[in-house]
């Protein structure tokens, strides 16, 4: 399973594991769209810590999560985001949008 | 230039050979001796590529894809990747960072990402015959290696 999420009231954590491409971008962005539809949460925390490899599909992905989350004024934080992954979301500039811990 | 070692490898445009195209070119670029950040940047790069093909090159239906891996003196990598789809017919506007017309399962990224991760990034192509992407990159010498 590459999605990992878990809701309490209006805050969602969801945890990312293996790699992250276009190959498995969709079922990734179902998934969170699922989750972000049950729990219209106010808090997401999405941890990367489990990635071992992403390439753009990942900027696709983090972009709608933030877009999803600001619509309802949520707030979102990247959390344990590994250096490979952390190297392409900073060369598409993410770290401007999106807050990395 | 001649090159020292070459190997070329074509597979189905399906996007479960994404992962397989990236763990290959990795494999062969082993014998430069890379650094675990230069690995990564050569497997980001072709997954970027490889995913263009099938996302852009082959909408409808399934081609191949074809990648030529070569080494040059001074630790040279070339990774090529082409395609015998559908062309770009704008090849500037498609290097342009956030354009795409792919969808939203798609960032628009994946040329910069090569730009940024490799050192020369070449595209020709031609609509209705298909795209070649030539990616350059020098491996650094670490100390000890030969």
């Amino acid at each position: 399973m590459a999605v990992m999420c878990r809701a309490e009231g209006r805050t969602l954590y969801a945890a990312l594991e293996g790699e992250v491409d276009h190959h498995r971008a969709r079922g990734i962005l179902a998934e969170l769209d699922r989750q972000m539809d049950a729990a219209r949460p106010l808090q997401v925390t999405l941890d990367l810590g489990g990635v071992t490899f992403m390439d753009s599909s990942g900027i696709a992905i983090l972009l709608r999560l933030h877009r999803r989350t600001v619509q309802w004024a949520g707030m979102l934080r990247v959390i344990h985001v590994p250096e490979q992954a952390g190297k392409v979301l900073r060369a598409a500039g993410l770290e401007r949008l999106i807050t990395f811990e | 230039m001649k090159a020292i070692n070459e190997a070329v490898l074509t597979f189905l445009s399906r996007s479960a050979n994404e992962g397989f195209a990236r763990t290959t070119a990795a494999c062969f670029a082993a014998q430069l001796d890379p650094t675990l950040e230069e690995v990564n940047d050569i497997k980001t790069a072709v997954s970027e590529a490889v995913t263009n093909c099938i996302v852009h090159a082959y909408p409808d239906r399934l081609g191949t894809i074809t990648m030529r891996l070569r080494l040059f003196e001074d630790n040279i990598l070339e990774l090529q990747i082409r395609d015998k789809g559908v062309g770009i017919p704008d090849v500037e506007q498609a290097r342009r960072p956030m354009y795409t017309t792919g969808g939203e399962e798609r960032s628009g990224m994946g040329f910069t990402i090569m730009e940024s991760f490799m050192d020369v990034v070449r595209v020709r192509s031609s609509p209705g015959k298909g795209t070649a992407v030539t990616m350059r990159r020098k491996i650094s010498r670490r100390m000890g290696g030969g």
